[in-house]
């Protein structure tokens, strides 16, 4: 072989390397310490979501919805109840509208914690990372009062909820609003404006405008490029439009301006948060859809209306009207859709999620070429790439 | 911009491709024959007026009892104006073949590929076209609707009351 001729090595980054924080592999060409070229393998806890959801009746599937992205789980569930609510036609209430809205911002709150503190400790920060896990774990233990579960939530039911607020859940969610400015402050101290970490995300895997919306990027990445856009804004759901909040936006798309419009957004929701509590308006959990909401487990026993319901709603013989709809919501990593196609039976006929981290994953490639190893994991991290969602 | 307007710039570039336009639905949705797909998405992209910019998502879809079974469905979205519209397309099961549109949208890349897995429908001219999610030497297509969730040769589960 001719001396002069160039080799370069390939690294198998992945798939169950630490650094990917989840199940996916990186064949990396590396020249030294820069990298040549990666090709993806994803696909590793692929579960069948879509083919399992044409066999499970519509209240099933929110527990399928978990399991996607899980890091800010409540939003996907809701996200689907109303998708299926916009199917029946079903209208909410204020009240529901603004409690789903206080725990679909507490879960992006928790999921945009976990990507930024991450990104602190892909740079060597590890103390961050340990500041707002104590608060995500007590966003946890909120979700726990609501729906029972911690992780995987299956919050909510289609037309509302199945409890109220307990009185002990809206004392933690103050407790929380009270603590958590406290805490980001102080997690912002030791990164924000800190040398070491700005050196090592400034200009690190920039991705811009134009490309980031031709790769359909949404959420914090398409925002940190830029790009105002937001469904809470352009398509308001559950009532976002009676809250006054500011979209952040950055400018190069780098992986500071990621981290920077993640952040802002912690705040933005806190103070959605304060607001939808401040003025949850009185009302019921759940609205009068017998065919799609169980009725109390008392009446099934004692009416015999009640249990007739019961039996035609879990047996799933409701009858669901012949359309399809698209309906998105803004998860944690951009926009987060859900098209279903009904044919009248108990079951979708076809359902497709836009799973946000599918579709803005494969840009990677594009933001990593040419860069050095180190900041392409950086890179990877602040993208907040999460297996579950990226498999589906 | 109104439904209308979509519709009477698609029809005066591709009167006889457009088979069906149903308002009734949650967006606009146009059906159109397969092989002018890829200018259809062209135009909707690059007209100045239409200018939708941004591929939402790209599916499959199986009606095993259609003439044309296999399907594709576009969701497009203009940023400007805030509209949404929904491109479906039929192809036959014998030759399931489609231009690709990734030259258009470098996101429609990992798109068809899933597609691919999942329906078997083969983009022409993809860069990359093999499976995605699915192992490689899987020889079959599991979203297509002959394909049982479950192995059907199970006796321990009785599912004739739950589910399809």
């Amino acid at each position: 072989m001719n001396s002069e001729e160039k080799q370069y090595t390939t690294l198998n980054l992945g798939p169950t390397h630490p650094a990917t924080h989840g199940i996916f592999q990186n064949v990396l060409t590396i020249d030294g310490e820069k990298i040549v070229d990666t090709e993806q393998t994803i696909g590793y806890i692929h579960r069948a979501f879509e083919k399992i959801a044409e066999h499970r009746p519509y209240y099933q599937i929110t527990t399928l919805t978990d399991r996607m992205n899980y890091c800010s789980a409540p939003i996907n569930n809701i996200g689907w109840h109303m998708t299926v609510e916009k199917l029946l036609g079903v209208k909410t209430n204020k009240r529901i509208n603004y409690m789903r809205i206080i725990l679909m911002e507490l879960a992006r709150i928790t999921d945009h914690l976990i990507c930024n503190s991450i990104i602190g400790v892909d740079s060597g920060a590890l103390t961050g990372f340990v500041y707002v896990f104590q608060e995500r774990e007590r966003v946890y233990e909120i979700y726990e009062e609501v729906s029972g579960a911690r992780l995987t939530t299956n919050m909510g039911r289609i037309g509302g909820f199945e409890r109220d607020f307990t009185p002990t859940a809206i004392r933690k969610i103050k407790e929380f609003l009270e603590r958590m400015p406290k805490v980001l402050k102080e997690f912002e101290k030791l990164l924000l404006r800190n040398r070491i970490f700005m050196d090592r995300t400034i200009g690190v895997g920039p991705i811009s405008a134009e490309k980031a919306i031709n790769y359909g990027f949404a959420g914090p990445n398409l925002r940190a490029a830029g790009v105002d856009f937001d469904v809470r804004i352009m398509n308001p759901y559950s009532s976002y439009e009676d809250f006054e909040f500011e979209i952040p936006l950055g400018s190069n798309g780098d992986t500071y301006d990621r981290f920077c419009v993640r952040q802002e957004e912690v705040w933005q929701s806190l103070n959605i948060i304060r607001n939808a509590l401040d003025n949850i308006p009185e009302g019921r959990h759940y609205v009068d859809v017998p065919e799609f909401y169980l009725p109390p487990k008392e009446d099934v026993y004692s009416k015999m209306e009640a249990l007739i319901w019961h039996f035609k709603i879990v047996m799933g013989e409701i009858d669901i009207p012949k359309k399809e709809v698209y309906h998105s919501v803004e998860g944690a990593n951009g926009e987060l859709g859900f098209y279903l196609v009904s044919d009248g039976g108990r079951t979708p006929y076809r359902l497709h999620f836009r799973r946000p981290c599918f579709v803005y994953y494969q840009a990677l490639p594009e933001m990593i070429r040419g860069g050095v190893l180190s900041d392409a994991i950086l890179t990877m991290s602040s993208m907040n790439v999460i297996a579950g969602e990226l498999d589906g | 911009m109104k439904d209308s307007e979509i519709t009477e710039c698609l029809k005066k570039q591709f009167s006889d491709d457009i088979f069906e336009v149903d308002i009734s639905s949650d967006m606009l949705t146009v059906t159109v024959a397969h092989p002018v797909i890829h200018e259809i998405i062209r135009f909707l992209k690059e007209d100045p007026f239409l200018n939708f910019m941004f591929l939402t998502t790209l599916c499959g879809i199986h009606y095993p009892d259609r003439g044309l079974p296999l399907g594709v469905i576009y969701h497009l979205h203009n940023f400007y104006e805030n509209k949404r519209i929904r491109i479906k397309t039929f192809l036959s099961l014998n030759n399931p073949k489609i231009a690709t549109v990734t030259d258009l949208f470098a996101t429609a890349n990992w798109m068809e590929r899933e597609t691919y897995d999942f329906y078997g429908i083969i983009f022409e001219g993809h860069p990359n076209l093999k499976r995605i999610l699915n192992v490689d030497y899987l020889d079959y297509f599991p979203m297509r609707k002959e394909y049982p969730l479950e192995d059907p040769t199970r006796e321990d589960k009785d599912d004739r009351y739950f589910g399809r």
